[in-house]
């Protein structure tokens, strides 16, 4: 009786399936428990320790060490103070990163774009050269780098040995710029590219093929419908793999830590090279924690402009 | 045995309290004292090494006795991870063969990775038995409480300074307690490339032993076409290469007060023109590799190259290869070299077991005495008594490694010594390329090098 009189909303609440409401088969928290996995493992690993790292910021902090000054600011300080121990080393790191972030997601985004476009086309064996596109990402760094290590080598490597049978004279890969950047990014190109293809040919499957119809019918040429059709069409798949990218890259490090080892100089030494050095090995957490809020800091900065600049405008 | 082992820990309260008011006005053993309150038990020993009975309540006789407890596993965690791994792993399975009731296992770590993990695993109650550091390392570590002190061992087996290499004994202590047993010393020795000294009209058993020397006959070589010493940006910062060199200027990696770098002035300068001036005069390529120098050594492209002794293991394995190695020469005008030392230690347990810390002992002292069978990976046994041996002498290359013993370098036992090392790879590399003149990256590394060890003095008090 009461199941009956009461509303349909608190039949549902309780999980009731009976009166005028319709059909729900979960209480109230059922949604909160089918998160609940995903939130702990959040929680635990993510926003637990990125909560904690504030606070050790704010420490002269050392794990092993019982004393733990609280010391406030002074590590943000330090980062912006440029007579500081720590603030040369970080910033070097940061334009090092942001020299990295410029000169490699243009070619990481245009380039699979461009394969992912070729790919999608029928062709005698397009599975095979999918495949061949997408396989350098399966390798981990540390076989990536050892493999670049002696392609690079500037007397003994291969790229250099096939450079000089068409007469170009040695290149100092590695040990001078800019060439240490060409061939980091190079590198860095070559083994992340299949990732953000596979993504782009994803994305173009979904735009509809009646469209490109439409349009060789009214007359558009391939470059027409290209720009028209395929770009709009990806405008989503753009924005995850422009903000993907740039954060992929702004964390860059196994590629300057083995090949170059930070150097010619520390041109290469990128930001969290820097951080893994002071709080990883030096055991300075406190400033390294300010040095990774710094750059998290910049990195949601860059990510909030990539979204304002790509989201959809609206036809008034 | 436990009611001694319980009677020492309370001892231990008051042993740190009386170290805090013998040095209270330096504030010494601040750090040290704080995390013995904190950690209790484990930490005891970083209170005091004057108490009597404390250290040597882990019976066993500091490993003097034999271990005959019931059957216990070690973990034994090192970096050995090149050529010297399995010689190391050779000496551990004959130690297991002798002992029945001990079964050590070795884990080999990268340097690197090994001192950002070991750190972890004690301060979760995993840690290893057992523990190999380098003499660079060790007071950073005892600093850290990552290592125990184990004066113990050194008392029990009546080990003193005249049993080793003084600089290796001395090593080991950190603040006036022992910390590391030295098991070897391996300095920097030259490497000689026989084939290509033969093929420039040298006499390849006449390698050079004055820079003068040197320069001659890497002068013949470039009049054959042979670069002879290839010399990369960035690699000159390896202090088994420039280091060697800075001491024989005169200069120190770090000076002996651990306040300041040895390397910003005249040493260092003159240290890194005469490496400079190799691809200058074309006995180096211009932008060689990292690593390059052992590369080109080993294909009988180069003759010549300043390195550890670990680089005889994989150098002898190349069966084409004709090389010899001889003590480093006198370049800088002092008879010096770059030395490192590998050190027992023993990771700090939270829970410890009497057993695994009488048998740690016991293999420890056990290894100490069989390192000569350790010599076949190049490394100089810090014992005298196993140098000494006629056996010794039979053991190749390493014999000229020895001859080294009298003039070798440490750094400091300072803690975080190690981190000025990026400083002087970054201003070496700055200076090798040109990006800066020499003077100018050296001075400007060596402000920064001596404010981290100003801010390390600080957090290590």
């Amino acid at each position: 009786m009461a199941t009956v009189l009461a509303p349909p909303r608190a039949a549902a609440d309780v999980g009731g399936v009976s009166g005028g409401g319709k059909l729900r088969l979960h209480a109230w928290w059922t949604p909160y428990l089918l998160c609940a996995p995903y939130l702990v493992l959040l929680l635990a690993f993510v926003v637990g320790p990125a909560i904690f790292g504030i606070w050790i910021s704010l420490h002269d902090w050392d794990f092993m060490l019982p004393r733990k000054p609280f010391i406030g600011l002074q590590n943000y300080k330090d980062l912006f103070d440029p007579s500081s121990v720590i603030a040369r080393p970080f910033w070097h790191g940061m334009r090092a990163t942001g020299i990295f972030v410029v000169g490699s997601v243009p070619f990481l985004v245009l380039i699979p774009l461009g394969i992912a476009v070729l790919l999608n086309r029928k062709f005698r064996g397009r599975t095979f050269f999918r495949a061949i596109i997408f396989a350098p990402f399966v390798l981990g760094i540390a076989v990536v780098g050892v493999l670049f290590t002696y392609l690079l080598d500037p007397q003994f490597g291969l790229v250099n040995g096939f450079l000089g049978l068409f007469g170009v004279p040695q290149i100092g890969w590695l040990t001078t710029q800019p060439w240490a950047w060409i061939g980091l990014i190079g590198m860095t190109v070559w083994w992340t590219l299949g990732f953000n293809t596979v993504i782009y040919l994803a994305g173009l499957q979904e735009i509809p093929a009646e469209q490109y119809e439409a349009a060789s019918l009214d007359g558009a040429t391939a470059l027409q419908q290209f720009l028209h059709i395929t770009v709009p069409g990806l405008r989503n798949v753009l924005v995850f793999i422009i903000t993907t990218t740039v954060l992929a890259s702004a964390n860059m490090f196994g590629q300057s830590y083995l090949v170059t080892k930070g150097g010619p100089g520390d041109s290469t030494r990128t930001a969290i090279m820097v951080m893994t050095q002071e709080g990883l090995r030096d055991f300075k957490m406190g400033t390294a924690s300010a040095m990774s809020y710094v750059l998290a800091l910049c990195l949601a900065l860059i990510s909030i402009i990539n979204f304002m600049l790509l989201r959809e405008r609206r036809a008034k | 045995m436990t009611t001694s082992f319980n009677a020492s820990l309370s001892s231990c309260e008051s042993a740190g309290g009386l170290a805090r008011a013998a040095v209270s006005r330096r504030g010494l053993l601040g750090g040290a004292l704080g995390a013995s309150a904190l950690f209790g038990l484990a930490a005891c020993g970083g209170g005091s090494s004057n108490i009597p009975g404390q250290q040597q309540s882990v019976a066993g006789g500091g490993g003097s006795q034999e271990y005959t407890g019931p059957n216990v596993s070690l973990a034994f965690w090192n970096g050995l991870t090149g050529g010297d791994g399995p010689i190391m792993r050779k000496i551990i399975n004959s130690f297991n063969t002798e002992h029945p009731n001990i079964k050590v296992t070795m884990t080999a770590i990268a340097w690197a990775d090994y001192f950002q993990k070991l750190p972890a695993t004690v301060s979760n109650g995993t840690a290893p038995d057992v523990g190999l550091m380098h003499n660079d390392d060790l007071a950073t570590n005892a600093a850290r409480q990552v290592i125990s002190p184990l004066d113990d061992v050194a008392t029990a087996l009546k080990l003193t300074e005249s049993d080793f290499v003084s600089i290796a004994w001395q090593g080991g202590l950190y603040q006036g307690k022992r910390y590391g047993i030295a098991l070897d010393v391996h300095p920097a020795g030259f490497f000689y490339n026989k084939n290509v000294m033969e093929k420039a009209g040298l006499d390849p058993e006449k390698p050079p032993t004055t820079g003068d020397e040197l320069l001659q006959q890497l002068d013949t070589l470039k009049s054959k076409g042979i670069q002879g010493w290839w010399v990369s940006p960035l690699t000159v910062g390896d202090p088994v290469l420039s280091g060697t060199l800075v001491y024989q200027y005169g200069g120190k990696m770090v000076n002996d007060d651990g306040m300041t770098v040895g390397w910003g002035g005249a040493e260092g300068v003159k240290a890194i023109t005469f490496l400079k001036d190799f691809v200058d005069k074309g006995y180096s390529p211009k932008n060689a590799g990292s690593g390059s120098d052992f590369v080109s050594f080993s294909n009988d492209k180069s003759a010549f190259f300043i390195g550890g002794p670990w680089n005889t293991t994989p150098l002898t394995a190349i069966k084409k290869l004709k090389y010899g190695a001889s003590p480093v020469p006198n370049i800088g005008g002092q008879q010096k070299t770059w030395s490192g030392s590998h050190q027992f230690v023993l990771p700090r347990q939270t829970k410890p077991d009497q057993n695994k810390q009488v048998a740690s002992r016991v293999f420890i002292n056990w290894i100490s005495q069989q390192s000569l069978n350790w010599a076949d990976a190049g490394m100089v046994p810090a014992r005298n008594e196993v140098r000494d041996a006629p056996e010794f002498a039979q053991k190749g290359l390493v014999t000229q490694f020895a001859k080294e013993i009298d003039y070798i370098n440490f750094v400091p036992p300072i803690p975080g010594v190690a981190d000025v090392a990026a400083e002087w790879t970054t201003a070496t590399s700055n200076a090798m390329t040109g990006k800066q003149s020499i003077p100018d990256a050296l001075a400007s590394g060596a402000e920064r090098a001596n404010k981290i060890l100003a801010a390390n003095k600080k957090k290590y008090g």
